[in-house]
């Protein structure tokens, strides 16, 4: 627990790691040739390994998408897995470039924390889960009830503040590590589990009896869920943002994985400029000037990598509701490249 | 010792010569000193450092954080706390919640530890070699696993609160915890407490006088009994003749759960389980080692001075070999207390889930979280060897 915690205490007092916010990060990537990407310990469909080894997800697309803009591949990409609780001092102590772990952008840890968001690449809210055979049909009727949550989340908080705006009591019970939290909850220690509804779609997956579990209507909070850089690195934060911006942009457009090197012809002015045929966008963050193109190449638009990871065809299932590009009637919006 | 003294007689063969320059003591007070100066201004570096970096990297710092609100709830709480204490609250809940599980944790370890390290020392060869069996599986597999292993024991034993058994009428055991009736005092109930204290003092007494007058006139009296006697009897009688000044409120099922009453919780079961029987297994040899430890010649003495065995190990063994045990004891009372530490892998809120967990995350301020947590740990340890130290001396040889 404290290994990855334990560095920031040092790094402050000798002051070597601090110092790390105003370095060249993307200097420091290309000299080493991967993007250490701090991820999930394992949440299918956000960052798990799969039956090959292999890290796949929405969160680890978007490492795999900074990876392609920078080294035309991919797989040049190491995954750091971090717990909830060390996350933030990991990024801090430049551990990992880059933190895409299903991470809320909230004002203090913008703030005080000495990091940046830079966007956000999945809108969440907090869910609750149940067994079926507790009769429970609203968040309203859970007075008196265990819940499990893991620590160091923004669900800590939520859980209380709910519980308390409605008049509700409550036991929490907190671990540390997810497969703990899944565990208890499995072994009935809990009545509900709370984290973010996505989360809980995942989490059912692994419980012994899936269909034993629901996740009830009621969320109780916004959680955008997003990439993170630390502070003081504009061309760093630049980038990442505008990687994840280039996969909503490509969307929009119907620029896909299979119609990118066909598009680079098309005459479409905002294509032209997105896949690096007109203008030196990429130059501006570092990059060469087709980083969109590769990026789309290896890794797809945002919706294709949406509905490769969480969407409906997939275990997890999830619409695309307020994921959806802002054109048709969701959050998804991305400024344009020009 | 007087310096000025010293030199003059260090001095007398040198004559005049013997400044306080060439004071040996002088010098080494000095040193010391500047030692000191530099040790503590390279903690002052260190800390101003530590400021300037944060600040530089945009991270928050400083101990204002500490009475800001918490906003989060705890499970278990041995002093008043609520989503609306402060941070500080939060700290000192999880501090209380760490000395419990250790205070307990070393009471039970002793007590198992000596019966196994006495049990694999027995003429009997089933009673030893399950004693061995003991000391072998759990000194051997890490305690976190053993943690794990108790937890998901406890959880898988216990049915769910609506099925709740109940061992004593009003007492539940569920998965949910062990729920006990909640003690009402009413006044009145706290004679049967100063009666117990009464008790105790005149225990005390009567074991003092009873040792003395043995070592007087070498006359023996049941000292032990007649104490153990008086402080139970007497705060009984205290509570019966005041009218019985307290009654309990019991726990009710209320929906998911019971309300009310006082509630064990698994977690603190299993951490207690795992920690005692996992220290224990470490206590055992230690006192297998200080009994063997003692030749067997001072129990042929004993027994040739008409002591019979009971009394030869009470008088002669056990006192020789604490002083082997006490020290390495100690070290694993320290093991026990770090060890608590795991608590956070099954959802136990010690000091490190609470502060250096929650507290930490929510605030953002590891380098302070860090650092508290473990001046906190040190000074725990530092208190716990001091205390054993002091026993020691104590136990040790008092040469005449
Ligand atoms: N979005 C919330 C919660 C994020 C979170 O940690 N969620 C849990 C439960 S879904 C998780 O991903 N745990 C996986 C792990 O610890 O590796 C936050 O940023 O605080």
């Amino acid at each position: 627990m404290t290994n990855k915690i334990l560095p920031i205490v040092f790094g402050a007092a000798l002051g070597v790691a601090a110092t790390a916010a105003s370095a060249a990060t993307l200097d420091d990537v290309k000299a080493k040739g991967f993007v250490q990407c701090g991820s999930n310990t394992g949440l299918a469909g956000f960052a798990a390994p799969d039956d090959k080894g292999e890290w796949t997800g929405i969160d680890v697309d978007v490492c795999r998408a900074i990876a392609a803009a920078i080294f035309d591949d991919p797989k040049a990409v190491k995954f750091t897995p971090l717990t909830a609780k060390e996350r933030f001092t990991a990024l801090q102590t430049g551990e990992v470039d880059v933190l895409v772990r299903n991470t809320t952008w909230t004002m203090s840890r913008d703030t005080t924390l000495g990091l940046n968001f830079a966007g956000v690449n999945y809108y969440d809210g907090q869910g609750f889960m149940v067994r079926k055979s507790l009769d429970v049909t609203s968040a309203l009727e859970l007075s008196g009830a265990s819940v499990c949550v893991q620590t160091g989340t923004t669900t800590e908080l939520n859980l209380t503040d709910y519980f308390k705006a409605n008049g509700m009591d409550y036991k929490p019970v907190v671990f540390e590590k997810l497969e703990e939290v899944n565990a208890a909850y499995d072994a009935n220690r809990c009545d509900v589990y709370t984290t973010d509804a996505s989360g809980l779609y995942s989490i059912r997956l692994q419980l012994t009896n899936p269909g034993d579990h629901m996740v009830l209507p009621e969320i109780i909070s916004k959680e955008p869920l997003g990439p993170v850089v630390r502070q003081g690195d504009d061309q760093w934060f630049n980038l990442v943002r505008w990687t994840l911006f280039a996969m909503i942009n490509a969307e929009e457009m119907g620029v896909t994985m299979a119609n990118v090197e066909e598009m680079k012809g098309s005459d479409n002015p905002n294509v032209k400029r997105l896949l690096g045929v007109d203008g030196k966008f990429g130059e501006a963050i570092g990059l060469s000037n087709d980083w969109a193109a590769r990026i789309i190449k290896h890794v797809g638009n945002y919706g294709e990598v949406f509905d490769r990871n969480v969407g409906p065809n997939t275990p997890l299932g999830i619409a695309r509701g307020v994921n959806a590009l802002w054109s048709k009637g969701g959050l998804q919006y991305a400024p344009p490249i020009r | 010792m007087n310096p000025v003294s010293s030199a003059r007689s260090e001095g007398a063969g040198n004559g005049a010569r013997a400044s306080w320059f060439y004071n040996p003591q002088v010098r080494g007070a000095v040193f010391q000193v500047l030692v000191v100066l530099a040790l503590l201004g390279v903690l002052a570096f260190f800390a101003y450092n530590a400021k300037t970096n944060l600040e530089r990297a945009g991270i928050a710092s400083g101990l204002g954080f500490l009475s800001e609100r918490a906003g989060f709830d705890i499970s278990q709480s041995l002093i008043a706390y609520t989503n609306d204490s402060s941070y500080f609250r939060a700290f000192w809940v999880g501090l209380t919640n760490t000395l419990l599980v250790a205070l307990i944790g070393v009471f039970f370890a002793t007590i198992i530890g000596f019966v196994v390290g006495v049990a694999r020392l027995s003429h009997n060869f089933v009673i030893r070699q399950l004693a061995a069996v003991y000391v072998e599986t759990l000194r051997n597999i890490p305690l976190l696993l053993q943690l794990l292993f108790w937890y998901k024991a406890v959880l898988s034993v216990l049915p769910s609160p609506r099925r709740s058994l109940e061992p004593l009428s009003g007492v539940y055991l569920n998965n949910r915890g062990l729920i006990l009736p909640e003690v009402i005092r009413e006044p009145g109930s706290s004679l049967t407490f100063y009666a117990l204290i009464a008790a105790i003092a005149v225990a005390i007494g009567i074991s003092r006088w009873a040792r003395k007058r043995q070592q007087e006139t070498g006359q023996q009296f049941p000292s032990f009994l007649v104490g153990l006697g008086l402080i139970i009897v007497l705060p009984l009688v205290t509570f019966l003749a005041s009218g019985m000044p307290i009654h309990f409120e019991y726990a009710e099922l209320k929906g998911f759960n019971f309300a009310g009453g006082v509630v064990v919780n698994p977690e603190f079961m299993a951490l207690l389980l795992g920690l005692s029987l996992y220290t224990a297994s470490f206590i055992a040899e230690i006192v297998r080692a200080g009994i063997l430890a003692v030749a067997h010649g001072q129990t042929e003495a004993a027994y040739s001075l008409g002591l019979r065995p009971r009394r030869t190990l009470q008088l002669v063994i056990i006192p020789q070999a604490m002083r082997v045990i006490i020290p390495p004891l100690t070290s694993q009372y320290l093991n026990l207390i770090k060890n608590s530490s795991l608590a956070v892998a099954i959802g136990y809120p010690d000091l490190v889930a609470v502060f250096a967990g929650t507290v930490l995350n929510q605030t953002g301020q590891a380098v302070e979280v860090i650092i508290i947590t473990m001046l906190v740990y040190l000074t725990i340890s530092l208190i716990t060897s001091s205390f054993m130290n002091w026993y020691n001396r104590r136990m040790a040889l008092v040469e005449r």
